[in-house]
């Protein structure tokens, strides 16, 4: 474990150094980009959507004291959401499609000798490979948590309201309720920390597959778990420490 | 001219290459021999500098190699170009972007136009010109090395490394790639080094010969000394190629020259 750590520490530090041109890694970072932000788009919509949605349908069953006002549901779906599920189940979801594919991804690199093949060019293959997906995830991260919390808030609304749980308005009422700015700022450094974390750990995971298709698939499995294991870790010490 | 001096390598307290003092001759194919599991891809490593020796030297052209200047390693891997067992080739390029990409890399300077030329003669060197936009999983085996070929010369390597270029393909196939390599080893006056255990490369392109066997050099010579060699290991595993041995027995019947070279023990495997 501890060895572990050692080693994933020495591969964060021979990312920087020898690095190659900045106008190749920039190219290279907008290419990781595009594919882990682009490509992750649908699938974060429809769990984000779907999560609002539910989140408000539970917390209308759940608020059943005519004492409490209705905009109370549209209260606790953005704070939940924003704090929480936005930044925390997407980066979850993340690990599972981002992290999956970075592994196997440089893991088939590794097996097929295209790691090696970088490396005798003298070219510092993990600066090439990881540092542009670390750094695209870290860009594109955020801009996927913000779309998950617009599409949950978005999510809550249609199920609140097409349900007749609530009006709109009440629901409009509830999310501007109470509203602190900096609970947006603490998502968005959740999730930059988490899209450090999975994409470090399946690039280090890939990184070092040895063997054959086996052990490229035990690499993604392995990067999926330790990504998530990292997520809910980090996720704790973070709301420990900055709220 | 590369010299290897006195290499060793174990893993985890297993020695795999066992002190190898050997040269690689310039504008030569020279060949690694020897059977499975003898370390000649371990050997080729340290030389392409993958792996580091325990023990040893490495010379290229009088640079040398296994000394910590991290300018002259690269000075040195600029020279390298690499044909890998499996090509090797980057899977999210064309065969196009494969080869121009060590030049990308490599040589920023070349303009775009240049770059173009360089790819499009590599290409058509190796026998593809027309195959630039395909992807490596639309190629087959042989071409795949074609391309592994074209990538490592595009940018004017001074030395070639091959792993096993025969490994996967077809006789005839495989007898097209030796040549291709031996034309470009001869056209270019690059040093270049083959591993195999295939005995029609060494009858087809074997300028230079080092035979390994359990991570020692047992023989080295050129293809002409080969059949003669006293070395009971090498003569092993010389006769235990079917083909070899059907020649000799052809050999022997009209009472020619071979068998004069062999022993019987050699030849009862
Ligand atoms: N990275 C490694 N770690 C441990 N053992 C290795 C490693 N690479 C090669 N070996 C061992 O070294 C020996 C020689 O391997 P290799 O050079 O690949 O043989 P070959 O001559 O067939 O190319 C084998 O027994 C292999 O198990
Ligand atoms: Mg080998």
């Amino acid at each position: 474990m501890v060895k572990t750590f050692g080693e994933f520490l020495i591969f964060m530090q021979s990312m920087l150094v020898r690095k190659e041109r900045l106008g190749t890694l920039w190219q290279r970072t907008l290419d990781e980009a595009i594919l882990i932000g682009i490509d992750s788009v649908f699938i974060v919509a429809i769990v984000s959507a779907f999560i609002g949605a539910v989140t408000c349908v539970q917390i209308a069953y759940n608020l059943v004291n005519p004492l409490i006002p209705k905009s109370t549901i549209g209260f606790m779906v953005r704070e939940m959401t924003i704090l929480e599920l936005a930044p925390t189940i997407t980066s979850i979801v993340l690990a599972g499609k981002v992290g999956s594919s970075i592994a196997g991804g440089l893991g088939t690199m590794r097996i097929t000798e295209q790691v090696d093949a970088l490396e005798v060019m003298g070219i510092n293959s993990a600066s090439y490979l990881v540092l542009p997906k670390i750094v695209a995830a870290m860009l594109m991260f955020p801009l996927l948590v913000v779309l998950a919390m617009v599409l949950s808030i978005t999510g809550g609304y249609l199920a609140g309201t097409l349900s007749g749980a609530m009006s709109a308005q009440e629901y409009v009422e509830g999310i501007r309720t109470d509203f602190v700015p900096y609970n947006i700022v603490f998502a968005l450094i959740k999730s930059v920390v988490f899209a450090f974390l999975v994409s470090a750990i399946s690039s280090y995971k890939g990184y070092y597959t040895k063997g054959g298709a086996l052990e490229v698939g035990a690499a993604s499995t392995g990067a999926v778990t330790n990504s998530i294991i990292a997520i809910l870790l980090a996720d704790y010490v973070l709301a420990a420490v900055l709220l | 001219m590369i010299e290897v001096h006195n290499i060793q390598k174990s893993f985890n307290g297993n020695p795999v290459l066992k002190g190898i003092t050997c040269t690689f001759e310039t504008g030569k194919c020279n060949l690694l021999l020897g059977g499975s599991g003898t370390g000649k891809s371990v050997l080729l490593q340290c030389i392409v500098g993958l792996m580091k020796p325990d023990l040893g030297s490495i010379t290229f052209d009088g640079l040398v190699f296994t000394n910590n200047k991290v300018d002259i390693k690269q000075e040195i891997r600029r020279k390298i170009g690499m044909l890998f067992q499996g090509g090797a080739l980057f899977d999210s390029m064309t065969v196009y972007e494969n080869t121009e990409f060590p030049l990308k890399m490599l040589t920023p300077e070349m303009s775009k136009e240049e770059r173009r030329d360089r790819v499009e003669f590599c290409l058509k060197r190796v026998g593809l010109e027309n195959a630039g936009t395909k992807m490596p999983s639309e190629i087959s085996g042989g071409m795949k090395k074609r391309v592994g070929i074209a990538r490592a010369i595009a940018p004017n390597c001074t030395y070639l490394f091959c792993d096993e270029p025969n490994s996967g393909l077809d006789p005839a196939t495989s007898i097209k790639i030796d040549e291709l390599i031996y034309e470009i080893t001869h056209e270019y006056g690059i040093t270049t080094v083959v591993i195999t255990h295939d005995m029609n490369s060494v009858v087809e392109i074997g300028d230079h010969i080092i035979y390994l066997h359990k991570g020692q050099k047992l023989w080295d010579g050129n293809k002409d000394e080969i059949l003669n060699t006293t070395v009971p290991e090498l003569k092993e595993f010389i006769f235990s190629s079917s083909l070899v041995r059907a020649a000799k027995k052809v050999d022997e019947e009209t009472e020619g020259g071979l068998a004069a070279a062999t022993s019987d023990e050699a030849y009862n495997i």
